[in-house]
């Protein structure tokens, strides 16, 4: 692709370069026209790269800490809890799922299967285009759903937790007064309470049932494209791990949602864990 | 320059570049030859960790950002600095504190080496994201990439718990609560944990569970100083040190910088 270009302004490409670093101007068969080789010497355009890149970023580092100092609150006191008590900044995506789900899933399930979910991307997307090179057209979807779930609910949920969370993890503006006393109603319902259900079995399955109805996305969306030909490239077993991350990252929007509407608590409540 | 004397510093400069102290130092020449920016590379401990030469586009700061290049310069930096704050450190509840202190009002650079190391790792987070994004965005995980994408989300995980159990050793209210809070969520580990789903089923007690394996206590406490030190600066940096080989390794192995085929 790049060797396509004959002359550019790029220091890299400069005639006098030519000569020694990035080899000579190779004739191509055929059109007769002069392409530059792909392979260039690594001393000295690389390690000049790589050195103006480090020298900046040193030099940045060196300035910011002339200028700002390391945190250093009082000594450590075990009975003073502060509030808000925030965990570091990285980890407060993990902290802001804490609103919307319990700690055995937002603290650990979660986690992992993030981790996982990455580990796994080489395997579950096949489409081989777009290796090696900037596109968007050739893999939209493998594109949106990354962006989805590292901007959306990864960083901006850390710009949610450093700068709009206070006192009792309550949400204030910026320029809000951190109010510990502020007051916020604790009208949160549980899904079942919502449609009316009051007795423990049928809350249990009102529960159990809408749980599986997000799930069943899965199986419908299976049968209904099993024989489209990028499905059956897919196979079942990738379709499966796919559309299972896929559908229980989405748990988190859907939740976010269903809070902030309808102050929704949980969607399903059993005597071991509660979703 | 008269020629007696042009000729008399071409003598000197040979009898010093022909001499053994010489060559045996420098193993080739200097001049501009396609030989010898190969030699410069392959010939040299540190820089051949790259190959003698790269495809075009791949040193374009447009394709990589230079991304995985910086993180790895900000753990050097984290490194470095690291070793001179354990000069003065002592990972105590009674010590732990006032070292720090220390460190910030007393020492020479003292503020600006500790300043260099929080940041830089900060920094560390912020680039091993930005590496993962463009990774992602070049498609440069796939065939024949995937494995060494695996041993990237490892070293992202590493990073992310290198600098977490930093955060408790400056032994402040910040530290203390910000893990508190984290390993908190292993309590309800399923299983695992006191609180999580089957935990207490299966037998396990509040002293014996997933976080006190990582706090060594039931609350954070001087343990768990101890152990979130020795896993800071010995245990992870070990591991992490190990899967970046692996990881540089592998780039070369795998057929050098991703590209259109
Ligand atoms: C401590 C953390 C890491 C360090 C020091 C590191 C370092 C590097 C370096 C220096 C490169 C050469 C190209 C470049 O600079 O972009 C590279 C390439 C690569 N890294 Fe990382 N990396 C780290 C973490 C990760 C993570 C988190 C991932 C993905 C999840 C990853 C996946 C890859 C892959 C697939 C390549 C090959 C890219 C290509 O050929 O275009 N690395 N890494």
């Amino acid at each position: 692709m790049s060797s396509e270009v004959v002359h550019s302004d790029h220091p890299i490409d400069r005639p006098a370069d030519l000569k020694v670093g990035a080899g000579k101007l190779r004739i191509r068969a055929g059109t007769g026209e002069e392409v530059l080789p792909d392979k260039i010497h690594s001393w000295p355009y690389f390690v000049r790269v790589e050195f103006i890149a480090g020298l900046i970023m040193f030099l940045f580092l060196c300035v910011w800490s002339l200028a700002i100092d390391a945190p250093m609150e009082e000594p450590a006191n075990p009975s003073m809890t502060p509030n808000p008590s925030k965990a570091p900044w990285y980890f407060l995506g993990l902290q802001e799922m804490l609103v919307y789900f319990d700690p055995w899933l937002a603290g650990v399930v979660f986690p992992t299967l993030i981790i996982v979910g990455l580990m796994v991307i080489p395997y579950i997307d096949i489409n081989p285009r777009g290796n090696g090179y900037y596109t968007f057209k050739e893999r939209w979807f493998a594109i949106l759903t990354f962006f989805f779930g590292f901007h959306v609910l990864w960083v901006v949920q850390i710009f949610i937790g450093v700068f709009l969370r206070g006192p009792g993890w309550n949400f204030f503006m910026p320029w809000e007064f951190w109010d510990s006393h502020k007051i916020v109603a604790l009208n949160n319902i549980d899904w079942p309470y919502l449609l009316g259900a009051r007795g423990y079995w049928t809350s249990f399955m009102i529960g159990g049932a809408t749980v599986g109805g997000f799930f069943s996305v899965i199986p419908l969306f299976w049968k209904m494209f099993e024989n489209k030909p990028a499905m059956r490239q897919l196979g079942f077993v990738r379709y499966l791990v796919v559309s299972g991350l896929f559908m229980t990252m989405m748990l988190m929007p859907f939740k976010m949602v269903l809070r902030w509407t309808l102050n929704v608590k949980y969607l399903w409540i059993t005597p071991w864990f509660n979703i | 320059m008269s020629e007696k004397a042009d000729q008399q510093k071409q003598n000197i400069l040979k009898l010093i570049t022909e001499s053994q102290v010489w060559t045996s130092t420098f193993r080739h020449g200097y001049a501009d030859t396609p030989r010898n920016r190969a030699l410069q590379i392959s010939a040299n401990v540190w820089l051949h960790l790259h190959p003698t030469k790269v495809r075009r586009h791949g040193i374009r700061y447009r394709y990589t950002w230079c991304a995985g290049g910086l993180t790895f310069l900000l753990y050097l930096v984290t490194v470095v600095t690291g070793v001179v704050l354990m000069f003065y450190y002592r990972p105590t509840g009674e010590y732990a504190y006032h070292d720090i202190k220390y460190l910030d009002f007393d020492v020479p650079f003292g503020m600006f080496t500790r300043n260099m190391h929080r940041w830089a790792a900060h920094g560390m987070v912020i680039m091993v994201w930005l590496h993962m994004f463009r990774v992602f965005m070049t498609g440069s995980y796939k065939p024949p990439r995937e494995f060494n994408w695996v041993v990237g989300v490892l070293l992202l995980t590493l990073t992310l718990l290198l600098s977490f159990t930093g955060y408790l050793l400056p032994w402040d209210q910040l530290a203390i609560w910000a893990v508190t809070v984290g390993t908190n969520m292993a309590r309800a580990a399923p299983l695992v944990g006191t609180e999580g789903p089957f935990g207490p089923e299966i037998g396990v007690t509040p002293r014996y569970n997933m976080r006190t394996l990582l706090t060594a206590a039931v609350n954070v406490g001087p343990p768990t100083l101890m152990r979130f030190y020795v896993l800071h600066c010995i245990f992870i940096p070990v591991i992490a040190s190990m899967l970046m080989i692996l990881h540089f390794w592998r780039i070369r192995k795998d057929g050098g910088i991703s590209g259109p085929l």
